[in-house]
């Protein structure tokens, strides 16, 4: 999904091109057949993106409430020693949505200084956290913990790679606001830098209860 | 709503090259006709199944069409089990009705220019067709289509080609198609409700939205919540089918004399997760066309729906209580009787909201100047079949009726009445209705009244005896009962059902040279709104131009379904007409 918001968000860069804004005359020009169209408000991109979060919400839910009923049938779940680089990951995941935010914030000032290295070291926290992730997987692979072990490892690998895609995504959406700069965000209202924002805030939350999870449900 | 605090900076012109205004277009429009050409393609692959279904049931010992020279074996059977129903559910009854009308109408009927994320859209209706073309592959690969229904129930469908011919990559390639459908249908689902919550016209509160528009934001609410459910649960089974997973194939599990490597798996999470989804789905199917059969009633009677407020809480009723009825698919299932109880209150409760919308229904026809157009035959056939398949959903919601109906013909009847043929005819009104507004030409009406009446008269002549075979003990999904004494005793309904079924096939394609032929032929509709009815759609050219509104931002000031008002000079009044004048106080 972030990768869509982003083509929007690129059809916004584009719409501030040499072409103008829509001609919004109500006359009846003799292409008024072919007048282009008014765009999409702010509003509607917040709605989106909460409303993404939601499905992916429910995805998860999906998985959690799976995950409680397998184990419910007992029998040949066995539990496993979580990772504690795990723990490690989260502290990362949750510093990199903090820095995020702190960039944000910024972009509220002109001109907004230091914008970039915040955003892109909070990006480079959010990398750490899914190099951090694989980390974890190898050494519980180096154990023969592997995805069709148990039930209870094939969950963990579930959760994680289904959170990893996630944080990708998010990640794509990271670089990009980096890759445009703070001028092209306060030219647009910090739309995209506000969007990825809220998106890779929920991803620290959504990871923290999967963790949670996975601790005390296993 | 129409006036945002921050405006992002950016339009979305008219498109030039053929490519960008047909194919990967974002126009609206243009998505809501692919989506229902999608459909229409897929309903007759689906409808050709069927029939070879109903060949092999009439007459199981004579070759099939296409299936070489002997009789169909029970697996080729199944396999177009699983392919219809899953091409009907998903390209036809999900397709049609919400992506296919709501996103031609919907931005229309709310007074936007386009949904709110046409990129978005774009993708939806592409990443649809992709999964309509991975499922049809399945036919083609080795070992085939698969068999194991639409439902997917494991462990059938988790432990690979040991399972059943089609089991192996067919099988592989229905789920991969259902995860990007899944995908197709969130993204859709988003642009529908975020569409409807910010880009309304000024004035359109939300209780003066055409009962249409309510009807799809509440059912893009159901496929929001429902199909990333479904997409959990597909990618578990094809972990369970490729990783060697044990989500849901059970221990000690052996397929012709060969054990599964599997352990202490549940195919009953697998039936929980997937009815979660499943029964939320049935009204995605559904609601779409209560919508479109409540706008059609109203306009063809020359009234005010009657109870216009009901109508939208009981469609929020019927939507929310689709969430807590899943269990009664699983009756049969080994539930406790507690939680079956528990289901079937629920599912009988639907009953209330339902039984609301049909009286409101018969309030809307009661007294007024009915004109039976075409649109208006398929809308009271829609009523009438939602009446007959919902009826019987309540024997069904019973426990101790269902369990010796569970897995009958009275099942099959029951869900192709109030599912299946119930919103398909709400699409064909929609269709009628809606045609010179999409197309700028009329549908043969001639040809719609035969249409419709050989429909009409077909699927109750093909549904209701399959509720008597259902009683009589007839099991579905099986290709034939020859060899078993008292089904032998079927012969005469199977072909009797068989032969309605033939004839009530070859009368779609009435429809689709009705449909073709208006294209380029059919009477041009010169006027903008020639049903006379009240919604914004009816208030621009026909076909409506790139912008819908040209230009002009519609203002909205009346209800959607202020027909016949006393003292207006005319019986119906345009949502924008300019607002009546205050009744005059005193003298």
């Amino acid at each position: 999904m972030p990768a869509t918001v982003i083509e929007e968000l690129e059809r916004a860069a584009v719409g501030t091109g040499g072409r103008g804004p829509a001609r919004r005359d109500g006359g009846d020009g003799d292409d008024a057949r072919r007048r282009a169209k008014p765009p999409t408000p702010r509003s509607a991109y917040f709605t989106g993106l909460v409303l993404g979060l939601a499905a992916i919400f429910m995805f998860f839910i999906a998985l959690a409430s799976a995950f409680v009923v397998r184990k419910g049938l007992g029998g040949d779940w066995r539990s496993f020693e979580l990772p504690g680089l795990l723990w490690v990951n989260t502290v990362v995941l949750l510093a990199s949505s903090l820095v995020v935010e702190r960039a944000r914030r910024l972009l509220r000032t002109q001109p907004a200084a230091r914008f970039g290295a915040w955003w892109s070291t909070g990006s480079l926290l959010g990398i750490a956290f899914l190099v951090g992730q694989v980390a974890a997987w190898r050494q519980l692979a180096a154990q023969g913990i592997f995805l069709a072990t148990n039930p209870a490892s094939s969950f963990f690998y579930v959760f994680t790679a289904a959170h990893g895609v996630h944080v990708l995504g998010g990640l794509a959406a990271l670089g990009y606001v980096a890759a445009r700069g703070a001028a092209h965000q306060q030219s647009t209202g910090n739309l995209s830098a506000d969007l990825t924002a809220g998106y890779w805030h929920f991803l620290g939350v959504l990871w923290v209860g999967l963790l949670l999870l996975l601790t005390f449900g296993r | 709503m129409s006036t945002p605090s921050h405006v992002a900076a950016h339009v979305h012109a008219p498109p030039q090259g053929f490519l960008r205004k047909y194919i990967f277009s974002t126009d609206h429009k243009v998505i809501g006709i692919q989506y229902y050409l999608l459909a229409l393609v897929a309903v007759f692959v689906g409808l050709v199944l069927s029939l070879l279904m109903r060949w092999k049931l009439a007459w199981p010992n004579d070759p099939v069409p296409w299936f070489g020279d002997g009789p169909m074996l029970p697996e080729q059977y199944l396999a177009l089990v699983t392919m219809h129903g899953t091409i009907m559910v998903f390209f036809v009854l999900t397709t049609a009705p919400q992506s296919g009308f709501g996103n031609y109408f919907l931005p229309i009927q709310i007074g936007a220019a386009d949904m709110a994320f046409p990129v978005i859209n774009m993708l939806s209706f592409w990443t649809t067709f992709v999964s309509f073309l991975v499922m049809v592959a399945a036919f083609f690969v080795a070992g085939g289509a698969p068999i194991s229904g639409w439902t997917g129930y494991a462990p059938l469908s988790a432990v690979g080609e040991i399972a059943g011919p089609g089991q192996g990559l067919g099988q592989t390639l229905w789920i991969v198609s259902i995860a990007i459908f899944c995908a197709a249908s969130l993204m859709g689902a988003l642009n529908f409700i975020a569409t409807t919550i910010d880009l309304r016209a000024r004035g359109l509160s939300l209780m003066r939205m055409p009962l249409t528009v309510w009807a799809w934001f509440i059912t893009a609410i159901l496929a929001l919540l429902a199909f990333g459910v479904l997409l959990a649960a597909g990618l578990l089974l094809l972990l369970d089918r490729i990783a060697g997973t044990s989500f849901f194939v059970p221990g000690g599990l052996v397929f012709t004399d060969k054990p599964v490597p599997h352990q202490g798996g549940s195919p009953l999470l697998w039936q929980h997760l997937f009815w979660f989804f499943g029964h939320p789905e049935v009204y995605i199917a559904i609601l779409p066309s209560m919508g479109m059969a409540s706008h059609l009633l109203s306009t063809f009677s020359r009234k005010p729906i009657f109870g216009y407020r009901a109508m939208v809480y009981a469609m929020g009723a019927i939507g929310f209580l689709g969430f807590c009825v899943w269990g009664h698919h699983m009756f049969a299932s080994g539930m406790s009787p507690y939680s079956a109880m528990a289901f079937s209150v629920l599912t009988m409760s639907i009953g209330v909201p339902s039984a609301i919308k049909t009286f409101n229904w018969i309030g809307t026809l009661w007294g007024g100047q009915i004109r039976f157009t075409t649109a208006m035959l398929f809308a009271i056939g829609f009523v009438s079949l939602f009446v007959t398949g919902g009826l019987s959903g309540l024997f069904l919601a019973q426990p101790p009726v269902d369990q010796p109906l569970h897995d009958t013909y009275f099942v099959v009847a029951h869900f192709h009445l109030i599912m299946g043929v119930a919103a398909i005819f709400g699409i064909f009104g929609a269709t009628y209705y809606w045609f010179p507004k999409m197309f700028g030409r009329f549908l043969n009406e001639g040809l719609g009244k035969l249409h419709f009446w050989i429909t009409f008269a077909g699927v109750y002549l093909i549904f209701v005896p399959m509720h008597l075979m259902g009683f009589f003990g007839q099991p579905r999904r099986y290709a034939e009962g020859t060899a078993v004494q008292f089904l032998s005793a079927m012969e005469g309904p199977q072909q009797f059902v068989t032969i309605a079924a033939l004839v009530t096939g070859l009368a779609q394609l009435i429809f689709l040279f009705n449909f073709l032929w208006s294209l380029k032929w059919g009477r041009k509709a010169e006027a903008i709104n020639p049903w006379r009815s009240t919604s914004l759609e009816w208030t621009i050219p026909s076909p409506p131009p790139h912008d819908n509104f040209g230009g002009r931002q519609p203002v909205v000031h009346h209800g959607p379904y202020e027909y016949s008002v006393p003292g207006e000079p005319e019986d119906f009044i345009p949502q924008d007409a300019p607002p009546r004048p205050a009744p005059a106080t005193g003298d």
